[in-house]
């Protein structure tokens, strides 16, 4: 149900998520997905009865884990330090990702100038910054977020200059003629326009964060969910990795439900049949 | 609080070309030069793509690239006023918002129930525009430009595209909205029954480049022109600009 973040997915990845603003993701029953998961679970549970292994555990295994680290405090610890991080990262990756595509995609000689560069950074290897990053600023927590924005950056880039692209001008023309002021234009008039892609660039962009996110952890700083893995493949605790990963992803889904949905429902609220 | 312009529209462009894709220059327009009263309502009536679109985004300020300058009236804050051919209403906003958002900030918040209500609006002031008909929506497209009550008020065709009879009930809704709130208006048509009808002058330009060929007064007061009066003001206009249409 994410959209994809390929550079070559744009006009699809917008498309999916004006179908999915439209309704049909939110009002998917919530009875429907608790079924559909206690069917994964029950799934998971009875091949780990076939094949007994410690190193596929069942899911009542991965669930007295998590009841114990959470117990402890060192999940509620490290899941806070990965959202943290994917929260700066996500904002910092957002915010200038759709200044410098917005400024691309309205100057045609930036954006000619600029694109060699951008098709530099949409495929230089995720590993690569990072270590880079870590090598040139220190393991430090500003250059693990800025490591995974900048990997993130071209993706948003590249979404939201075909936003800018697809401005209607007409707009801008009216906002001209009435004198809208520069906060006005941008809250009325253009970032309106930009929200589908806004909302594509987005979504694509927190489930590639997060990932990014834990390979930073796990290669240079010393808490959250990566690190935390990290720490359990040593001793080769999959049970622990599991639980891990499964919570950091169920509170993905809940800000998915509880921030995205709604907020993207309010957006296009003008969108729906009266 | 009416800010009535006090100096009236004075036009004189030298000359405007455009520069296709492939550097092809074509003269839009050259010499025009005309001036539209205090408080009245003017007409630019021409042969379609004879450059009046043009012009009006020049005094919109959309244009800038031409020879030759123009005065709008110096009300108190320079403010126009704009009817497009298209509507133009941002759909995510209401009606309302569409209206209010093109107020000064200071004034967002003034009464608008007269306006709406003078529109037949009232019902859909907080309806989105893709829940309006062609017609409501040019009706807010008025709303929003008068509620601005600006010293200068452009209309480009702003009854394009309709059915006869929308436009007609229309045109009578303009008139009825302008008396309440006078002033001064420079419209653009081709069509010139439509014009009859609502001018007190019609500017009247030749085909491209475009200049004045001649201005036509018309003295008949508005409660008057019925069918048959414009009829005959037909006849009329064309006797004095026989190579008109």
């Amino acid at each position: 149900m994410r959209a994809g973040f390929g550079s070559g997915n744009r006009g699809l990845a917008v498309r999916r998520a004006r179908t999915l603003v439209r309704g049909i993701g939110p009002v998917l029953p919530a009875a429907t997905v608790a079924l559909s998961l206690a069917g994964l679970c029950l799934i998971w549970s009875l091949a780990a009865g076939f094949w007994p292994s410690r190193a596929f555990p069942p899911p009542l295994e991965v669930w007295r884990v998590l009841i114990k680290e959470a117990a402890s405090g060192d999940l509620g610890y490290h899941l806070a330090m990965t959202l943290w991080r994917v929260a700066a990262a996500y904002l910092v990756a957002m915010i200038l990702g759709s200044v410098i595509g917005v400024l691309l995609g309205t100057h045609r000689r930036a954006d000619v100038f600029f694109s060699p560069w951008l098709v530099l950074f949409l495929n230089l290897p995720a590993l690569v910054v990072i270590v880079l990053a870590y090598i040139w600023f220190g393991l430090t927590e500003a250059a693990a977020i800025g490591a995974v924005a900048v990997n993130k950056i071209p993706n948003v880039v590249v979404t939201m200059r075909e936003g800018a692209r697809a401005l209607d001008f007409r707009y801008a023309e009216m906002a001209a003629v009435y004198r809208l002021g520069p906060l006005d234009r941008l809250r009325h008039v253009l970032m309106p326009q930009l929200q589908p892609y806004f909302a594509a660039a987005s979504r694509s962009g927190i489930a590639l964060i997060w990932k990014i996110v834990l390979v930073v952890e796990l290669l240079g700083r010393s808490s959250g969910v990566g690190f935390q893995i990290y720490l359990y493949f040593q001793i080769f605790d999959v049970a622990a990795i599991l639980a891990y990963t499964l919570a950091f992803v169920a509170i993905m889904l809940l800000i998915e439900l509880v921030l995205v949905q709604p907020f993207e429902r309010h957006a296009t609220r003008w969108r729906r049949p009266a | 609080m009416q800010p009535a312009g006090v100096a009236p529209l004075k036009v004189d462009i030298a000359e405007k070309t455009f520069r296709s894709a492939e550097g092809v220059t074509i003269d839009v327009l050259r010499g025009l030069s005309f001036e539209v009263r205090q408080g009245e309502f003017a007409c630019l009536l021409g042969p379609s793509g004879c450059g009046k679109t043009t012009t009006l985004r020049i005094f919109m300020g959309l244009d800038r690239e031409f020879s030759g300058r123009y005065q709008l009236p110096e009300g108190s804050s320079k403010r126009i006023a704009a009817v497009f051919q298209e509507p133009v209403l941002l759909p995510w906003r209401t009606v309302e918002q569409n209206v209010r958002l093109a107020l000064p900030p200071r004034f967002r918040g003034k009464n608008l129930d007269s306006l709406f209500e003078i529109l037949g609006l009232s019902a859909m002031r907080s309806f989105y525009p893709s829940e309006l008909s062609l017609g409501l929506a040019r009706r807010a497209a008025l709303a929003r430009a008068f509620a601005t009550e600006p010293p200068i008020l452009f209309l480009d065709e702003p009854f394009a595209s309709l059915d006869e009879r929308t436009a007609d009930r229309l045109r009578r809704l303009l008139m009825t909205v302008w008396a309440a709130r006078p002033t001064t208006v420079l419209m653009v048509t081709h069509n010139l029954r439509e014009a009859l009808l609502l001018a007190d002058r019609i500017i009247v330009l030749t085909p491209r480049p475009a200049q004045v060929l001649g201005v036509f007064d018309l003295r008949l007061s508005r409660e008057f022109r019925d069918k048959r009066a414009l009829d005959e003001l037909v006849l009329d206009f064309h006797k004095r600009f026989p190579s008109s249409e």
